[in-house]
């Protein structure tokens, strides 16, 4: 069956002209069809337009045009926007809004032929670890669906793990895509920030956004990221650093005395303070297997870890309360009803239009930026990203990667931290550092608990992503867990 | 009653001369219809963002070095935030803690002659709001966004100036400045140059300020003064009744001249500034201060002295000449005119030219309303004529006649002197000739004059003058005229 197959063995059957991409994108589509209903991973299926951009590729393809993507189907967050694609961040406020514009990931993967199938539900302005933050409704975990996918790329995650397509593309503020990577079983790799362009990604915290990819595998992985990532002159932050050849190093034949022999890996100690021992466990089992491999491992320690959660929601909301402002129901988006006054206009279409984490961030970002107590909050928490950030680069002067759960607990049940953001947001401890410190990171499967997936994170020091791609690699070499599907959608 | 001193420190916004604006591509032109010039970048459509035009900032380190500033190594862009419709992203992308310009000066010429320095606090850039709308519209207003992303420097003046009249002076000498850097085209009916006035005053000896009030948008120099006029009595009036100046936001209304409440401390926004994380710091090194440098003109400070040291102006002369860069040039073109003909220009030749260019030049350029660039009398043309007045071919009255005629024609200044025979009588004999004929035929006066009658000299003065259509020369004539009525003859 098509969907079991990897992007590598998908294209070789393209360029073999054994299947066409049009077929392979009505077979995608059609389990959209069958299988989205319960999962409620997609808010937008794109059939028309993805059959006619399948068409186009398989025309290039006839041409003897070669390419690692293309014809290959992909589902996009729709927090990107696409060029005359409805483009709604899972918000009332952008129900109505289609973007005259690609995002330049959008742009790069269109044009290395890719072909969009979906857009995915997500948490509303990628604010959630749960993916019930949604104006379209939760999207439910394909391993169970009584559980979350997590947030903010749920329905990216979902659809990967539920073979909707061989990879989704998702953002990571403060772990939207390693934190459902893992609570679905997928490989999910956030580069480093600058890696990858921001323009047409619809903005919650500049600062932190980042883009990048759910797939089956980190060889796929990294196929699709080498066409994402490199320097746009339309975002000022991007980096102007050479994109590797990632997919060329991961074929390379590993070296005598194991694939990672020279590797270090340091186990962050507070990572496993607490944390549940069969998860740790899973954990420990995971890192012997990079022993085996011929890694060594040394516990490392970021102290300041702790205080990244504090930090990520002073910084985050204080730049997503600034970011959502241009959502005022006058130029495109949501509009009230018949409003009394330019006052009227502003309050209902923002109150009508937001969702209640959004604008609980809001708030809470437009608090810490006020006079008085901007000192207090913002400053203090950009002197904790500095200390965390010095901490990660003291890691690194010792080991090459760094190593941890993903999460702290595997997927929870729909509703059961709903009512209590603080214990939701404590679910992102292990993965906010690495956007606090604008690092790349992975989640890799690693085994499950009670039938529920698990994910081993690794974050390397900046532009690391082939090392972090190579030594996810060489694990999935030697284990099955990535390859699990769940029960209905083999 | 006691006696005030008045505080001003004003706020200059200079719109940056750039094609294109401050973060995105769209074009800058004025005039053009409504949201034609707004690209999605100046929408704030959802996923845009901006990226600097590192002309605007080029122009920035270029008044920053003209006013002996310092050009910041690192500069940071910061978010103010505040919701109104013409601000479509819901906040300003402007400089708060970091400007790129900091800590300069410039040094005005007050009416009295007096040099006085103004010190520059900062100079940041920022970019422009759009325009709302209210006529025309019925029931609704309009936004044009055309203007929204505009590049703006906002200068920001040290509270130093102590008179109105000492606020225009700055502000005009600010306006030259942009001008002769050519970073503003210095329109104020477009708004390409405004200004907003602080305003507070103190009794006199008192150190610290009073509450001060800020005037907002002043675009013409005569609104600032007539707004700090009325603002400078308006607050002495408050504070005399027994009340107390609050600190607020005011307009000014040019139609009935006055200063009114648009909001008071308590009802201003807190801005809640932050660095934007859209925009990396601006990183500025020694290579480009130095690339910079090299583009600087010769500035009106520097320009002035040269004029007063080389050619021997008079301050105010150099001053006035070089008040504007095609003034100046317009000015140097005519003693260049005149170095071919004459050598070497002398300070007299300088001076003449100077009275000239500032005179009838320029009053017939008011009259005419049109700019230095646009002179119907090209300096070449203005030199034939002073090369005229230097040898004495014509009197400095006959050339004003002349230059009437350089004015309204294409003709040289020969051309109309010869066709017009206009020519100075400089032959004694001749001179002689009509003022023996003038005595005879007014012997009453004479016999007048010489009994002591003096003032009746300038009566036969005119009458040779008249006799002669003016161009007897009138050194010659009064010098035989005095021997003729002494009784020489």
């Amino acid at each position: 069956m098509l969907h079991t197959l990897s992007i590598g063995e998908l294209a070789a059957l393209l360029e073999a002209r054994t299947t066409s991409s049009v077929e392979l994108t009505r077979h995608f589509l059609a389990r959209i069809e069958r299988l989205n209903p319960s999962l409620n991973a997609i808010i937008t299926p794109t059939a028309e337009a993805a059959l006619l951009a399948a068409a186009a590729a398989d025309r290039r393809l006839a041409a003897g045009e070669r390419g690692p993507l293309l014809g290959i189907p992909i589902i996009h967050k729709d927090i990107f926007c696409t060029d005359g694609v409805r483009t709604s961040c899972a918000s009332r406020m952008l129900d109505n809004f289609i973007a005259p514009y690609d995002a330049t990931v959008v742009a790069r993967l269109k044009s290395a032929g890719a072909v969009m199938v979906g857009k995915a539900n997500m948490d509303e302005f990628a604010m959630g670890s749960s993916n019930e933050n949604s104006y379209y409704g939760p999207v439910r975990n394909p391993w169970d669906t009584t559980k979350v996918p997590g947030g903010s790329s749920g329905g990216s995650a979902a659809a990967a793990a539920a073979r909707l397509a061989p990879c989704a593309t998702g953002t990571d503020t403060g772990g939207s895509i390693r934190q459902p990577a893992a609570l679905t079983g997928v490989t999910g790799i956030k580069p480093t920030y600058g890696r990858v362009s921001r323009y047409g990604i619809v903005a919650f915290a500049s600062s932190l956004d980042q883009a990048g990819v759910f797939a089956r595998s980190a060889a796929d992985a990294a196929a699709v990221l080498e066409v994402m990532a490199g320097f746009d002159p339309l975002d000022s932050t991007s980096v102007d650093v050479p994109v590797p050849n990632y997919s060329a190093e991961l074929a390379a034949p590993a070296s005598a005395g194991g694939p990672l022999k020279g590797l270090k890996i340091g186990i962050l100690r507070e990572f496993f303070d607490g944390l549940e021992p069969r998860n740790a466990a899973l954990i420990h089992a995971a890192l012997e297997v990079y022993t085996a491999l011929g890694a060594t491992t040394v516990e490392v320690s970021l102290p300041h870890l702790p205080l990244s959660v504090p930090a990520y929601y002073v910084v985050a909301s204080a730049e997503c309360s600034s970011n959502l402002s241009r959502f005022d129901g006058v130029r495109f988006g949501y509009r009230c009803e018949q409003p009394r006054d330019l006052l009227d206009l502003y309050k209902r279409s923002r109150g009508e239009g937001f969702g209640a984490e959004v604008k609980r961030r809001i708030m809470t970002g437009t608090y810490v930026l006020s006079a008085g107590y901007f000192d207090a909050y913002y400053l203090k928490a950009q002197k904790v990203r500095r200390l965390i950030s010095q901490d990660f680069r003291a890691a690194f002067s010792t080991v090459d990667l760094v190593a941890g759960p993903t999460t702290p607990t595997p997927a929870f049940s729909l509703g059961a931290k709903l009512e209590d953001p603080v214990t939701m947001y404590l679910n992102d401890i292990y993965t906010i550092g690495a956007n606090l410190a604008g690092l790349p990171g992975m989640s890799v499967p690693c085994g499950f608990i009670d039938g529920l997936p698990l994910g081993l994170q690794l974050i390397g020091p900046h532009f690391a992503e082939g090392k972090l791609l190579n030594a996810a690699h060489r694990y999935q070499e030697v284990t099955g867990w990535h390859r699990q599907t769940p029960r209905g959608y083999e | 009653m006691a006696d005030w001193e008045v505080v001003i420190g004003l706020e200059i916004h200079a719109q940056l001369a750039t094609r294109s604006k401050i973060f995105s591509g769209a074009a800058t032109a004025y005039g053009a219809p409504p949201n034609s010039q707004a690209s999605l970048v100046d929408l704030a459509y959802p996923g845009m963002l901006p990226v600097l035009n590192a002309e605007a900032l080029r122009m920035a380190v270029k008044f920053g070095l003209a006013i002996g500033a310092t050009v910041a190594p690192r500069s940071v862009f910061a978010r103010k935030n505040y919701f109104y419709p013409d601000l479509p992203k819901g906040y300003q992308i402007s400089q708060y803690e970091l400007p790129v310009v900091s800590r300069g000066k410039l040094t005005v010429l007050l009416d009295d002659g007096t040099a006085k320095t103004i010190g520059i606090t900062r100079a940041h850039l920022e970019e422009d709001a759009g325009k709302s709308l209210h006529e025309g519209l019925a029931n609704a207003s309009g936004i044009d966004l055309n203007r929204a992303g505009t590049p703006l420097l906002e200068i920001v003046s040290e509270p130093d100036m102590r008179s109105a009249k000492e606020a225009v002076a700055y502000m005009k000498k600010v306006h030259t400045l942009v001008r002769y850097l050519e970073i503003c085209d210095g329109n104020m009916q477009e708004g390409s140059f405004r200004c907003d006035a602080n305003v507070s005053v103190r009794p006199r000896g008192q150190e610290k300020f009073g509450t001060r009030a800020e005037i907002k948008n002043l675009n013409s120099f005569r609104f600032v003064e007539k707004a700090i006029h009325y603002e400078v009595a308006r607050q002495i009036d408050v504070i005399e009744g027994g009340g107390k100046v609050v600190q607020e936001t005011r307009l000014y209304d040019s139609d009935k001249d006055e200063t009114r409440s648009m909001r008071s401390k308590e009802e201003a926004n807190d801005y809640r500034y932050f660095p934007d994380p859209d925009l990396l710091p601006v990183a500025i090194d020694a290579a480009f201060i130095a690339d910079v440098r090299a583009t600087l003109p010769e500035l009106p400070d520097e320009k002035a002295a040269r004029f007063e040291r080389e050619l021997g102006l008079s301050a105010y002369d150099a001053g006035v000449l070089s008040a504007s860069r095609e003034l100046g040039a317009y000015f140097e073109a005519v003693l260049a005119e005149l170095e071919k003909t004459l050598g070497k220009p002398v300070s007299a030749h300088a001076k003449l030219a100077a009275n000239w260019v500032m005179g009838e030049l320029s009053s017939a350029l008011n009259r005419d309303n049109l700019e230095i660039t646009r002179s119907h009398v090209t300096p070449a043309r203005l030199s034939g004529l002073l090369v005229r007045v230097v040898d004495a071919t014509i009197s400095g009255k006959i050339a004003k006649e002349v230059f009437e005629a350089l004015w309204s024609s294409a003709d040289s200044a020969d051309e109309i002197i010869d066709a017009r025979g206009l020519r100075q009588i400089t032959d004694g004999g001749a001179i002689e000739a009509v003022i023996d004929a003038v005595i005879a035929a007014n012997p009453k006066q004479l016999a007048d004059y010489r009994s002591g009658k003096d003032k009746l000299f300038g009566f036969f003065v005119g009458q040779v003058m008249k006799a002669t259509g003016g161009k007897a020369n009138p050194a010659q004539l009064n010098e035989l005229l005095k021997a003729k009525l002494s009784g020489g003859a």
